[in-house]
């Protein structure tokens, strides 16, 4: 598996160069901020007609890394739809390929601030799932310790000898781990942005996505 | 409307009160003002601008006309603003009622409003402005008694997407007035008619008129002690030569190809300028008012030199210009001719001009252009039909200003020069990306942005989106600027700009250099770097987004001319010399022929092709090279292209060079590799944002959120991954026929050379090779050397830190 192993609060995790993190102990599989629908809601709101096949392209990834995984568990760490319209308006066939990467495993909604309510999809809606050691929220909470986030779609930049390279990444500390948007039409937030120092403690580490994955001391 | 042959007393006594008499093209211009459509070509100065505004004044002086009676568009803001000075002076010498105004981004929102409801006589604008002006509702109303349109500098305009959209906001004016007289003034061009053609309603005739284009520019090349380096583009060798020629001027402008090259060159000009000559820099990405202080410095005759880019190639009067200096080799035998005629043009002396190569092979195709401009041949390329990316924003501004009819609309962008073999499949495609986006999965039923009403006509589905539609108007790219200024505790002052791509990659304490200061960033502060000025003696260059040019087809073809002759007394002796030995080892490119050199030098086999294709093309070439001696196992490590050449490098010697040029093989290239390149999706992205699929600008009370915006590169993905036929992919590879991806020269090269390939494999380095080793920009080819590159700088980076490094599975 193109990974990277870390631990928090005495367990192993691995981020997946995909930008999943798996929790191995556990068979859990952990995505954040899918952003499902977002064209749909771009088109709705701003006039503006992106490609569609956003919502398309996410499913696909994370179909791959069930097939790789095998999770028995899945959570979606929240903002998992662009917003409540986007959830209702998912076109029938998305939704049924949802409830087939659904079948046979448990399913977490936790909820965002994109999509607040209950949807009419499988899975249990929770707003914070606690496991024994680990919590896991959407919005990282400032002094809490042994928690999974995302919310931030962080990613960090690293100079190398010929050029600025820039990645969707994990930031991971000894309280906490945020995750990186794993939806297709998702931007990111670098890493020395004041939101993500504050958060983060001074040995933070950067884990870039992509088809391989690195850890650096989190850029600041 | 006027039609004497002679102008009223008022005139005449104005002109006799000049001591002047009507030029005969102005007076060609007085007969002909009932035509459609006349297109001007005239030098810069000579009253081109007069010649095309005395119908106008003419027409006006009784008083009688109400409402907006000419529009003139420039390509400039600073343009319009120029002309609306001198335009000013024989209106009031002569107390002609007449209200002239401009009109431009700079221009005041209140004033803009005051214009719509009560139109000035004259209107001078830019293409931009004018159609943010179309795209509102009550346009019709505001041009409702326009009699003429006058667009100055039209051959700049058509070089580019600018001139599309212009002619197509034409096409409505035309709508709305009927009788919409045009004239274009350009200077000299290489193909008229193709001017006349784009300026025309199609398919009204459009008479060309000539002045006298003046006694014939005295041109010369630099002659000096040192001799022009092997490789670059500094010039610094002929710092001390320029700062002669300086003194020896009243005015020089001294003309670089790209910003950066200026910034370096300027630095160096003062380094060595003992006497503290005043001399300025003027580029596009100083800030304005830096521009400013330099433009209206000149005017007033205070500055000795202007180091410049093309920003200064249009006809602004800048004062007097008694010397233009060209450093580099000019690229493009027209540019210089048009750049030439900057110098003198008041008097009708010769304008004088000096090139200057910046390494030895510039030496030949300076002398090549020298020729060229002597004989008066100039080049260019023929216009590309109407790009499609311009036509969806001309829907879209269209349906801004309220609901339309599609068969009306098409019929009348078909009268606009560019689109007049439009087919409908080609207007329907854009309408459908328009209102649905016009994608294979059809997901936008709800929200379309275009629909069409019970009675036909199409309409915005949210009148709200008009605003963001006029928000996004125009063709030009600034994107991914970044602004420089000095930091607060340094007085805050604003610098330029660079680009984003430059900003990212500075750490606290490099130092660059711009408006030919050298500067220390000491961070970025919303998305502003910030600066402090420094005494660095070794700056790093930053990179602007000016436009790096290519030699021009017709020149290249002059320089492998000269390779025929047998001998080149018109060169200094070390540059023939040079020449000489490259035929005596191997051989000199040839027209209908390609020279290719494979030799091995410093344990790499080396294979040089002199494709003689300007340098976005050579550049591709190496590319689609590379790729294929990858794949048929040779293992190349790198290349490196200019204009001429493309130098590749690599474990194993090509034997056989000729089927890697096997057109059917190199299009594949285009469609498979490339297809993932960087510089296709730079090329999709002008394209999209023009199309109106990526907005710039969004309304303010909007709040961006950083992590809201995600890079057009990912929609570019999308659309490869899932629907490759899309309208923005085919506009896509279109684009990439010319631009930065140049295919077409490629395959220009390729109908060039048939099957003629000549490979000579010498045991060392050829002279004519020889430098491209020194040259910048080498590319590497990685198939996995990103991954590299980040596993080690990762672990250096982890280790000096102290951190542990855990295990990667």
């Amino acid at each position: 598996m193109n990974s990277h192993g870390f631990s928090l609060a005495g367990i192993t995790l691995h981020a997946m160069g995909s930008g999943a993190l798996w929790w191995p102990d556990e068979q859990l599989l952990c995505v954040s901020d899918l952003h499902l629908g977002k064209s749909e809601r771009v088109a709705r709101r701003n006039g503006t007609i992106l490609p569609p096949y956003d919502t398309r392209d996410t499913l696909n990834r994370l179909a791959a890394d069930l097939a790789l995984t095998n999770a028995r568990t899945v959570v979606c760490l929240g903002d998992s739809f662009d917003d409540a319209d986007a959830a209702r308006s998912l076109p029938e066939e998305e939704k049924l390929w949802i409830t087939r990467l659904q079948a046979g495993r448990r399913w977490v909604w936790i909820a965002g601030n994109h999509d607040p309510g209950p949807l009419d999809l499988g899975g249990t809606h929770l707003s914070e799932l606690p496991r024994p050691s680990l919590t896991f929220r959407h919005i990282a909470r400032p002094g809490s310790s042994g928690e999974v986030s995302g919310h931030y779609h962080p990613k960090a930049q690293i100079r190398t000898r010929t050029r600025t390279i820039t990645r969707p990444a994990f930031l991971v500390d000894a309280d906490r781990v945020i995750l990186p948007a794993y939806g297709t039409y998702t931007g990111g937030l670098r890493s020395n942005d004041a939101a993500l120092s504050g958060l983060m403690r001074s040995e933070a580490v950067a884990i870039l996505t992509g088809r391989s994955v690195h850890a650096i001391p989190m850029p600041r | 409307m006027f039609s004497a042959m002679t102008l009223p007393p008022t005139f005449q006594n104005w002109f006799a009160g000049k001591g002047w008499s009507v030029h005969p093209h102005q007076q060609a211009m007085l007969d002909r003002a009932a035509d459609p459509a006349t297109l001007l070509i005239a030098p810069t100065g000579g009253g081109k601008t007069l010649a095309g505004f005395l119908p106008s004044l003419l027409e006006l002086s009784d008083g009688r006309h109400n409402g907006l009676h000419t529009l003139y568009v420039s390509p400039l803001k600073a343009l319009a603003a120029d002309i609306k000075r001198n335009l000013r002076g024989p209106v009031e010498e002569m107390g002609l009622p007449i209200r002239i105004e401009d009109r431009t981004g700079d221009t005041s929102q209140t004033r803009k409003k005051a214009q719509r409801v009560d139109p000035p006589h004259i209107l001078l604008t830019t293409p931009e402005s004018l159609a943010l002006l179309i795209s509102y509702e009550d346009a019709p109303r505001m041009f409702a008694r326009l009699s003429r349109i006058v667009i100055d500098e039209i051959h700049a305009l058509a070089e580019s997407k600018r001139g599309d959209q212009l002619i197509l906001a034409l096409s409505r004016l035309q709508t709305f007035c009927p009788g919409l007289r045009r004239v274009g003034l350009s200077a000299t061009v290489e193909d008229p008619p193709a001017i006349a053609g784009l300026l025309a309603r199609h398919p009204d005739p459009c008479a060309i008129l000539t002045a006298d284009p003046g006694p014939p520019a005295d041109i010369r090349m630099l002659a000096t002690e040192a001799h022009p380096p092997w490789s670059g583009g500094g010039a610094a060798y002929a710092i001390p030569a320029v700062l002669e020629e300086v003194r020896k001027h009243r005015t020089t402008l001294i003309f670089h190809n790209t910003r950066a090259q200026a910034e370096i060159f300027f630095r160096n000009l003062w380094l060595a300028n003992a006497d503290n000559l005043p001399i300025g820099i003027h580029h596009g990405s100083l800030e304005r008012e830096q521009r400013a202080k330099v433009e209206q410095a000149m005017v007033r005759g205070e500055l000795r030199a202007i180091v410049c880019t093309g920003t200064l190639d249009l006809g602004i009067d800048w004062g007097d210009v008694d010397l233009i200096i060209q450093v580099g080799a000019p690229k493009n035998v027209k540019r210089l001719v048009q750049r030439i005629g900057r110098a003198n043009h008041r008097y009708n002396a010769p304008s004088k001009a000096i090139l200057v190569p910046a390494n030895r092979f510039e030496v030949v195709e300076c002398v090549a252009a020298l020729e060229a401009a002597r004989a008066g041949e100039l080049d260019g390329d023929p216009r590309a039909s109407g790009p499609l990316d311009v036509l969806c924003q001309h829907i879209l501004i269209a349906a801004a200003a309220g609901p339309f009819d599609a068969t009306a609309l098409f019929d009348e962008v078909r009268t606009a020069g560019g689109y007049s073999d439009l087919s409908q499949a080609d207007f329907d495609a854009c309408l459908g990306f328009c209102a649905t986006g016009g994608y294979a999965l059809r997901a936008y039923d709800r929200w379309q942005r275009l629909k069409q009403r019970p009675d036909g006509l199409w309409e915005l589905r949210d009148p709200r989106a008009a605003q963001r539609i006029r928000m996004n108007i125009g063709t030009i790219q600034d994107s991914d600027l970044i602004k420089v200024r000095y930091r607060r505790n340094r007085g805050g002052k604003p610098l330029g700009e660079v680009e984003e791509v430059f900003a990212a990659s500075l750490t606290p304490g490099d130092t660059f250099l711009i408006g030919g200061q050298v500067v220390r960033y000491e961070g970025l502060r919303e998305m502003v770097v910030e600066v402090s000025p420094d005494a660095a003696r070794k700056p790093r260059i930053a990179v602007f987004s000016g436009t790096k040019f290519a030699t021009s087809t017709q020149l290249s073809a002059r320089i492998l001319d000269m390779f025929r002759r047998s001998d080149w007394p018109e060169l200094p002796r070390h540059t023939a010399d040079w020449l000489a030995l490259q035929r005596a080892v191997s051989q000199l490119p040839q027209t209908g022929r390609l020279l290719i050199e494979s030799f091995p030098w410093d344990g790499r086999q080396h294979t040089c092709v002199y494709g003689f294709a300007g340098r976005n093309a050579q550049q591709t070439l190496g590319l689609l090279l590379t790729k294929r001696l990858e794949e048929i196992g040779l293992h190349p490590l790198g290349f490196v292209a200019t204009d001429y050449a493309t130098l590749i490098w690599g474990l194993d010697g090509v034997i056989d060079p000729a089927p890697l040029f096997d057109r059917a093989a190199l299009r594949d290239g285009l469609d498979r590799w490339l297809a993932g390149n960087a510089v296709m999706k730079r090329t999709f992205r002008t394209s999209a944002t023009i199309a109106g699929l990526i907005e710039r600008n969004l309304p303010s009370a909007r709040r961006s959120g950083r992590q809201t915006t995600f890079s057009s590169d990912i929609l570019y993905d999308t659309l490869l991954k899932y629907d490759p036929d899309h309208l923005m992919m085919r506009i896509t590879r279109d684009e990439a026929m010319r631009g930065l991806v140049d295919f077409g020269r490629i395959e220009e090269m390729l109908d060039r050379i048939g099957p003629r390939i000549d490979h000579v494999q010498p045991d060392r380095v050829t002279p004519l090779a020889a430098p491209l080793f020194l040259e910048m920009g080498k590319v590497p080819v990685k198939g996995s050397a990103e991954e590299r590159l980040l596993a080690e700088e990762a672990q250096s980076l982890m280790q000096s830190a102290g951190l542990e490094e855990t295990d990667t599975a």
